[in-house]
């Protein structure tokens, strides 16, 4: 796995549970504290035995540590100014999310990321299906997906509804595309920012 | 031109023209603006219809044109004009004629100028065509930012990393002074020096009398104090460019640049004896040392070698032991032909 999806979970854990928290955590999964460097690459089983020793310490399903980390990734301000360049409203942004693989790469050569489909159901419903070697992006997605909803003040349930552990399948049904204000976004961003 | 007659000129409205070039200028035979897109008529408050093309507009390249005549000449061609008034937005752009004396139809974009333009007048996506990859340009532009900012953290984690490593493998943990790797390395870059020219050198051997004791009766932590101390001492005499390193338990060897008076060997053996010898307080009680010196200088020497060098200050070293220790010998080299 990449090392800045690693780096992302390190981040995640340390910024929401404290430093001791994640020392443990990396301590658990035979890691050492510093962690891992966003732009190496790193085995598999290092991040499921990081996933797996913070779902014990956090006493948590592995899935909500994963979706919880969806919703801290969106509120880092240069993640979330990259995913609000993926469209002008909500469901605009639903229609990019089957780039996204494609600019992370685009961003990162080598950086792998599940490859996100779209379906649109009609009547502001929509389905997510991450296909991944590693079972969770679903959930992660999951959390981004709420995250962004707020973003664009848009009113939507969005809910991971099953996973065959190639692909996580996510259902969203949009009630209101402009329910709130929404936070702001300039297209370039301030100097020094 | 299909295969029934006459081909019809396509026919389009204002607005779908505007969705599809939201900066596009049409401009009459006469040189006014007839009409422009929604993009366009945003960036120029000051409204676009109906003046002069060339007086808003300054077209830069292929080349400078002033006349209308001129302008419609570059028909086709690839065109870089800018905002005659501040903040003078440029853009690249190209001219086609319309048809039955309809004047030009200009098309623009932003090219590599994209991110200074948005900024300058807070463009939205709304206000690209989804067919232009500005917004794309922008994205690549923010993520080539944040993946250089991890890059540099990066090196500079590592360049740190490096630099640790090479202080702990040429230094010496208890005292911070050199070891006996960055000693060597010193000595083969005086000798090399002082081959090539004149750059003379001393060579001076400390080694401290009664530490054995101090360590014995009071205790390891006693005679690290005590070499922690010598070292302060030593350190104290010497130059920033000369080199004090520590290459034994209680050794110490000290390369001096341009010393080459006798005298001025012994004022600083002198020094350094006297200051050892002041009682270092280690829990109340005082631990006392003093030291045995030998010097040997790189005069004394047609070829030199480190070895030898070190050799000779050596003996040197031990004559002041044999002589009643707490005193300097400067090697004779009267002595090695004997």
């Amino acid at each position: 796995m990449h090392g800045l999806i690693n780096r992302s979970i390190q981040r995640f854990l340390h910024d929401t549970y404290g430093g001791d928290t994640w020392a443990q955590v990396a301590e658990d999964a035979g890691l050492c504290v510093q962690g891992f460097e966003a732009l190496l690459s790193y085995d598999d089983a290092l991040t499921e035995a990081v996933l797996a020793a913070a779902s014990i310490r956090l006493a948590k399903p592995r899935d909500a540590v994963l979706e919880d980390l969806g919703i801290y990734l969106a509120h880092l301000e240069p993640l979330r100014r990259l995913l609000r360049f993926g469209g002008v409203d909500y469901p605009d942004f639903l229609q990019s999310l089957d780039e996204l693989s494609h600019r992370a790469r685009l961003a990162v050569p080598g950086l792998e990321m599940p490859e996100f489909t779209i379906l649109p159901l009609g009547g502001g419903r929509f389905r997510l299906e991450c296909r991944s070697e590693m079972a969770g992006f679903g959930a992660v997605a999951t959390g981004i997906l709420r995250a962004m909803a707020d973003d664009y003040g848009a009113l939507a349930l969005i809910d991971a509804v099953a996973s065959d552990g190639r692909c996580d399948t996510v259902s969203i049904e949009l009630l209101e595309a402009r329910f709130a204000a929404g936070r702001g976004f300039d297209l370039a961003a301030r100097r020094g920012l | 031109m299909g295969g029934n007659g006459i081909a019809q000129p396509a026919m389009i409205d204002a607005a779908s023209l505007g969705r599809l070039m939201p900066m596009h200028l049409w401009i009459s035979p006469s040189g006014h603006i007839r009409a422009a897109g929604p993009t366009i008529a945003k960036l120029c408050a000051d409204g676009l219809a109906g003046r002069r093309f060339l007086e808003v507009f300054a077209v830069k390249k292929p080349r400078c044109t002033m006349t209308m005549r001129d302008f419609l000449a570059l028909s086709g061609q690839r065109l870089e004009i800018c905002l005659r008034d501040p903040p003078q937005t440029r853009w690249r752009g190209i001219s086609v004629p319309l048809q039955d004396g309809q004047g030009v139809l200009v098309n623009l974009s932003f090219g590599i100028a994209a991110a200074s333009a948005v900024r300058e007048h807070a463009l939205t996506h709304a206000d690209f065509a989804p067919t232009d990859l500005t917004v794309e340009l922008l994205y690549l532009t923010e993520v080539k930012a944040i993946v250089m900012g991890e890059l540099a953290a990066l090196n500079r984690r590592l360049q740190a990393a490096q630099a640790d490593a090479e202080e702990r493998a040429l230094t010496d943990a208890l005292t911070g002074l050199a070891n006996r790797r960055a000693l060597d390395l010193a000595l083969v870059r005086v000798i090399a020096a002082a081959r090539r020219g004149d750059h003379p050198f001393a060579l001076m051997h400390v080694d401290l009398d009664f530490f054995k004791a101090v360590n014995d009766t009071l205790g390891h932590a006693a005679g690290d104090l005590v070499l922690a101390h010598a070292a302060g001492v030593l350190h104290s005499v010497v130059r920033v460019s000369d080199v004090v390193a520590r290459v034994g338990g209680d050794e110490f060897v000290l390369l001096f640049h341009g010393l080459v008076d006798q005298n001025e060997i012994n004022a600083i053996a002198a020094r350094i004896i006297d200051q050892l010898e002041r009682p270092v307080d280690y829990n109340g009680r005082p631990c006392r040392i003093s030291a045995s010196i030998g010097v040997t200088l790189s005069g004394f020497y047609q070829d030199l070698d480190p070895d030898r060098l070190l050799s000779d200050a050596d003996t040197a070293l031990y004559a002041s032991k044999r002589g009643g220790r707490r005193r300097c010998t400067i090697h004779d080299p009267r002595e090695a032909n004997r």
